[in-house]
C-alpha cells in the first residue's frame, strides 16, 4: 500500500498540480488577451475600448464568460450531433496539452521531452480537425466554406513552419526544447536567422487563423466561417482555443529565436538555481510571450485581410522556396565554418 | 509497470476497434475520423515502445496532413453508398487473400527471429545507450542506408512530377495575376488623361 502510494498516487497528485499551476494563469491569460486585443486595437484606432464594467473595464472579459456560459446552447437540426459537440473540445484541449512541453525556465517544465519541438509542431498541426469538423459538422454552407479554406490554409503554412523548425534544430542539434533554449545563450536565434524568425511568425499568425489571413472565418464573407453555426459555450470554446492558440504561438516564437527565458545581453542579478533567478527568468519570459503577441494584435489592426489566391501563392511560391533555400544555406554556412553543434 | 501495461491494452483496444470501425462504418468522412484515431493510438504505442520520434513523426505526417487531405477529399464528395455496398460480395475474395498475405508477411517477419537467431541479430539494429532515438535513427539512415534514403526520394519526387504532369492541364484565355508585372510599373507605365465633364474619353 505504501508503495503504491509512493510510486502512483503521489506522482499523479503532483503532476494535477502541476498541470493547474499551468491552465489556471493560462486560462486567465486568455481571458485578458481578449481585453488586450480591444484596448490594443482602440488605442490604435483612437477610441476607448472596454470602459464600463470595472475599472478601465477590467471586468470585462470575466462578463462576457458569464455570459457566454448562461447563453443557451443551440445544435442546429441538420447538424452530426456528436462531432459538432467534440469540435470545440478538440479545439480547446490541443490549445492546452501543448504547454506541457513548454519550459519556463530550467528546468521547469512538465514534460521535459526530447522531442519536445516535434511535439509543439505535431499538436499545432492537430488544431486544424477542429475547425474542419466544425464545418462539417454543423451541416450548412459557411461553415463548410470555412472549414475548406482553413483545411488548405493551415496544411500549406505548416510546410513552411516545419522547414523553419528544421534550420533552428541544425543550430541547436536537439530537439529538446529547453536545449533550444540553452542554445541561445550567446546569441538570440533571431539575430543570425532573422528571416526565419520572419518567415516563422506569418506563418504563425496564418495557423492560428489570424488578420490578415483569417479567411477561415472573415465576416464579411463567410458570416463567422466554421463556427458559425455554435453558441454559448461551444463558441466560447472555439474563442478560448484560438486565444489559447496564439499564446502558444508567441511563446514558440520566443523559445525558438527569442532565447526563451534568457535574459538580454546574459543579465543576471541573482545567483545560479536560487528562487530568484526562477523568477526573474520566468519573467523575462512571459515578456518575450507578450511582446509577441502583442505583435499578434498589432497585425490585425494594422492589415487588411488577404485574398485567397494571394494567401496560397504566399505560402507555396514565397515560403516554401525560401525556407527550403534556407535550410541548405544554413547547413552549408554551419558545416563550412565548423559550427555544428554535435561533432 | 502496471500503469505501462494498462496503457497499452487501451493503446491496442482502441486502435483494434476503431481500425475495424473505418472499414464498417457507413459514413465515409466517421471512417477518416476513426482512422485518425487508429493512427494517434499506434503513435501513443510508439511512445510506449520508447521511439517518440516515429510516434511524433506519425502525427505530423499521417494524422497532421495526410489524415487532412483524405478528410478534405472525402467531404467534398458525394457518395452513393448503396452502390458501394454492391462490390462487397466480389471484391471480398480478393480482399480475403491480401488480407492474408499480409498476416503471412508479418508473421513471417516477426518469428525470423526464432526460426534463425543470425537472420534476427541483423534484422534488428538496437539503440545504442546513451543516444536519443532521433539521434540512432539519423545515424542508420543517413550512413547505413544513405543510398536507399536518397533513392525513396527520388521515387517520391517523380510520383510528384508525375501527379503534376496527368492532372495539370493549360487553359488558354485565363487571366492571371502577375504580381512581378504589377511590381514593376512605375510611372511611366500609365498614361494620365485629362478628362474633361461629360465627354469621356
Amino acid at each position: 500500500m505504501v508503495d503504491f502510494w509512493s510510486s502512483y498516487a503521489w506522482p499523479t497528485v503532483i503532476i494535477l498540480i502541476q498541470i493547474l499551476a499551468i491552465v489556471l494563469p493560462l486560462l486567465l491569460a486568455v481571458a485578458y488577451l481578449t481585453y488586450a486585443e480591444r484596448k490594443v486595437m482602440a488605442a490604435m484606432q483612437m477610441r476607448r475600448g472596454p470602459n464600463v464594467v470595472g475599472w478601465w473595464g477590467l471586468l470585462q472579459p470575466i462578463a462576457d464568460g458569464l455570459k457566454l456560459m448562461f447563453k443557451e446552447t443551440i445544435i442546429p437540426s441538420g447538424a452530426s450531433r456528436i462531432p459538432f459537440l467534440v469540435a470545440p473540445m478538440i479545439t480547446f484541449t490541443l490549445s492546452l496539452i501543448a504547454w506541457a512541453a513548454i519550459p519556463f525556465g530550467e528546468g521547469i517544465v512538465i514534460a521535459d521531452l526530447n522531442v519536445g519541438i516535434l511535439y509543439l509542431f505535431a499538436i499545432s498541426s492537430l488544431g486544424v480537425y477542429g475547425v474542419v469538423v466544425a464545418g462539417w459538422a454543423s451541416n450548412s454552407k459557411y461553415p463548410f466554406l470555412g472549414a475548406l479554406r482553413s483545411a488548405a490554409q493551415m496544411v500549406s503554412y505548416e510546410v513552411s513552419i516545419g522547414f523553419v523548425l528544421v534550420t533552428v534544430l541544425l543550430c541547436v542539434g536537439s530537439l529538446n526544447l529547453s536545449d533550444v533554449v540553452r542554445a541561445q545563450q550567446s546569441i538570440w536565434f533571431v539575430v543570425p536567422l532573422l528571416p526565419m524568425a520572419v518567415i516563422f511568425f506569418i506563418s504563425a499568425l496564418a495557423e492560428t487563423n489570424r488578420p490578415p489571413f483569417d479567411l477561415p472565418e472573415a465576416e464579411s464573407e463567410l458570416v463567422a466561417g466554421y463556427f458559425s453555426e455554435y453558441s454559448a459555450m461551444t463558441f466560447a470554446l472555439f474563442f478560448l482555443g484560438e486565444y489559447a492558440n496564439i499564446w502558444l504561438m508567441s511563446a514558440m516564437t520566443s523559445l525558438l529565436f527569442l532565447g526563451g527565458w534568457l535574459p538580454i545581453f546574459g543579465w543576471e542579478p541573482f545567483a545560479d538555481g536560487s528562487v530568484g533567478q526562477i523568477i526573474w527568468h520566468g519573467l523575462w519570459f512571459a515578456a518575450k510571450i507578450g511582446f509577441v503577441a502583442f505583435c499578434f494584435l498589432w497585425v490585425r489592426a494594422t492589415f487588411p485581410r488577404y485574398r485567397y489566391d494571394q494567401l496560397m501563392r504566399l505560402g507555396w511560391k514565397v515560403f516554401l522556396p525560401v525556407s527550403l533555400a534556407a535550410v541548405v544555406v544554413t547547413s552549408g554556412v554551419l558545416v563550412f565554418f565548423d559550427l555544428l553543434p554535435n561533432k | 509497470m502496471i500503469v505501462q501495461a494498462l496503457s497499452f491494452y487501451v493503446f491496442a483496444a482502441v486502435l483494434i476497434v476503431s481500425g475495424v470501425l473505418v472499414v464498417a462504418n457507413r459514413n465515409p468522412v466517421y471512417s477518416v475520423l476513426f482512422l485518425i484515431l487508429t493512427f494517434f493510438n499506434a503513435a501513443g504505442l510508439f511512445v510506449l515502445l520508447g521511439a517518440e520520434f516515429l510516434a511524433m513523426m506519425l502525427v505530423v505526417v499521417y494524422v497532421g496532413a495526410v489524415a487532412v487531405l483524405f478528410l478534405f477529399v472525402v467531404m467534398m464528395l458525394d457518395i452513393n453508398f448503396a452502390e458501394l455496398r454492391q462490390g462487397f460480395v466480389r471484391y471480398a475474395g480478393i480482399g480475403a487473400v491480401v488480407g492474408i498475405v499480409l498476416v503471412a508477411e508479418i508473421i513471417f517477419v516477426v518469428s525470423s527471429g526464432a526460426m534463425s537467431p543470425a537472420a534476427g541479430a541483423l534484422g534488428g539494429s538496437p539503440m545504442p545507450a546513451g543516444v536519443t532515438n532521433t539521434e540512432a535513427l539519423g545515424n542508420i539512415l543517413y550512413t547505413d542506408y544513405f543510398y536507399l534514403f536518397q533513392a525513396a526520394g527520388v521515387v517520391l519526387l517523380i510520383a510528384m512530377i508525375g501527379a503534376i504532369v496527368l492532372t495539370h492541364r493549360e487553359r488558354e484565355g485565363v487571366r492571371r495575376q502577375r504580381i512581378a508585372a504589377q511590381l514593376a510599373r512605375d510611372r511611366r507605365s500609365v498614361e494620365i488623361k485629362k478628362v474633361p465633364t461629360g465627354t469621356g474619353i
